[in-house]
């Protein structure tokens, strides 16, 4: 029972120490963006390999996302009479969580995991040093880009997620099971206000920003083996996905 | 130049630097011998301003480095060079801008400069035409050659070598050696060479220092360590297994352990 106790304690403390340095980690590095010199081109590069490497992906997850909430919302709207409403029921569902949280769980996978094993790598080769040694501060270079990538590619990948969505929806809708196109079209506008929007916008920065961090930290703080890197990276993609997922639940009910 | 006073440095409990004094004059070749845990390699992150002492000091160039700020530190480093133990270039850069990148971040001067002063060192390690491949594509001793030109690439000052010959097949190692000690001659610059590799640090040293559980037990110059009466130095030099230096860490009894009698200790446990 001690035992238990005990480890309980332990582990306590230990999540809360490393909740504690990686706030410490994400602190130092943001400030980084008001030092010189300024990482403008190494930034572009990132926002290029994170932002445009998983511009596939997003886009066919966004069709097939779009493309069932059409076919099942219609299938359970006509029993009860309204799928007149089917285009409203598939915008704001995409809009405001489906599109933020599945668009982040695909870049979780894609540019998250690929972030936190580069800078194992960089680590155990000793690259981190070599830059440090070439006075090039790795923190400024390697960290803050890339996190800085993940918070602005995030919500241009979630938009460009909402309209692949949005129109794969309709063609399922509407020409597959003959929805009124007026109906659907003119129920969508009328229903989405600027709340939707901005409740999508707002949650997936967040989420960019989220995995940016856990994703560069957890990379940071592998042990510098091949190992560590491999245990360091499942970790992140378990941790933003969850975080993801709790993070979303706290700031929908900011958006009711 | 460089110099060292009570150095110690410790994780958690494993005591890695013991109250280390250690003196480097300017241009020439320092090798710091030690076996594996000897705590060379920490001595020599600890120079390069890589890690912080946990207590002593390092004087470089009048600083101390454990107290200068960030941004000095990066000023200093500008006049030094290091070759790591792994090369560690730049994965995703080609050869060319693997050693032009100190250039290219903090010299200021044009692409075309730029491309004259990597094209010479480049030609400095003798690896001319090979400037579009990556690092992927290289050797071990390609690599530390390429390697090698970028801690050069600045003319720096000082130049720090973390084993540079590990790893390598003999012909490459024996290349490596003689362009540390072509170049210090050449550039009056300052070398610090870490190594096990005895016969190499001995053959290139100006000055050797034999380290042993984080402190100095020899230093002066390579026929003073060839000749020492010092048991230890001569166990080191001639690599033999058994000496005052245990080739044994068990800390039970063999017997014992064999038997699993109870009241040993199990590493394990």
């Amino acid at each position: 029972m001690i035992a238990f106790v005990g480890h309980l304690g332990r582990v306590t403390i230990q999540a809360v120490a490393k909740l504690g340095d990686a706030t410490l980690f994400a602190l130092a590095t943001l400030r980084l963006l008001f030092a010189k010199p300024w990482q403008g081109k190494h930034f572009v590069m990132q926002l290029y390999a994170v932002g445009v490497g998983s511009l596939i992906i997003i886009v066919i997850t966004g069709a097939f996302t779009g493309m069932v909430l059409a076919l099942q919302g219609y299938h359970m709207l006509v029993k009860v009479g309204t799928e007149a409403l089917l285009g409203p029921w598939v915008a704001l569902s995409l809009i405001r969580e489906l599109g933020p949280v599945l668009a982040a769980l695909m870049f979780v996978g894609r540019a998250g995991s690929s972030i936190t094993a580069e800078i194992g790598i960089m680590r155990v080769t000793e690259q981190m040093d070599a830059l440090e040694m070439m006075a090039v501060n790795p923190q400024a270079r390697v960290m803050l880009t890339r996190i800085i990538a993940c918070a602005i590619s995030l919500p241009l990948l979630v938009a460009i997620f909402d309209v692949v969505g949005l129109f794969a929806g309709y063609l399922i809708g509407v020409e597959m099971l003959g929805v009124n196109a007026g109906v659907y079209i003119g129920e969508t506008i009328d229903k989405v206000n600027m709340i939707d929007v901005q409740a999508g916008v707002t949650k997936s920065i967040y989420f960019g920003l989220l995995i940016g961090i856990i994703c560069t930290y957890m990379g940071q703080r592998a042990t510098a083996t091949t190992e560590g890197v491999a245990k360091a990276t499942t970790q992140a993609v378990m941790l933003c996905s969850v975080m993801v997922l709790i993070l979303d639940y706290i700031i929908t009910s900011f958006y009711l | 130049m460089i110099e060292t006073k009570a150095l110690c440095k410790q994780y958690d409990d494993v005591v890695a630097l013991n109250r280390t004094d250690l003196k480097i004059s300017s241009g020439e070749v320092t090798v710091i011998l030690g076996g594996s845990g000897s705590g060379k390699t920490t001595l020599l992150r600890l120079l390069a301003g890589l890690e912080t002492p946990t207590s002593g000091s390092i004087i470089f160039a009048g600083q101390d480095l454990g107290k200068v700020s960030r941004k000095r530190l990066y000023e200093l480093r500008l006049k030094v060079g290091m070759l790591f133990q792994y090369s560690a270039l730049l994965n995703s850069l080609t050869v060319y801008e693997n050693v032009a990148f100190p250039l290219v971040e903090h010299s200021g001067l044009d692409e075309e400069i730029i491309r004259t002063i990597v094209t010479m060192k480049l030609e400095q390690v003798g690896l001319r035409g090979f400037e579009d491949m990556m690092p992927s594509q290289l050797s071990g001793g390609m690599s530390k050659r390429v390697a090698f030109a970028r801690a050069l690439a600045m003319d720096p000052q000082v130049v720090f070598f973390d084993e540079p010959t590990s790893g390598l097949d003999p012909i490459s190692a024996g290349v490596i050696s003689s362009l540390i000690h072509e170049t210090t001659m050449k550039t009056r610059m300052t070398s610090v060479v870490v190594t096990h590799d005895v016969q190499a640090g001995l053959d290139i040293a100006n000055h050797v220092v034999l380290l042993w559980q984080g402190k100095v037990i020899a230093e002066g110059k390579p026929d003073m360590i060839r000749n020492s009466d010092d048991p230890r130095v001569q166990q080191f030099i001639e690599g033999r297994p058994n000496g005052p230096i245990p080739f044994s860490r068990s800390t039970t009894a063999y017997v014992d352990d064999l038997t699993h009698k109870p009241g040993c200790v199990r590493l394990e446990e």
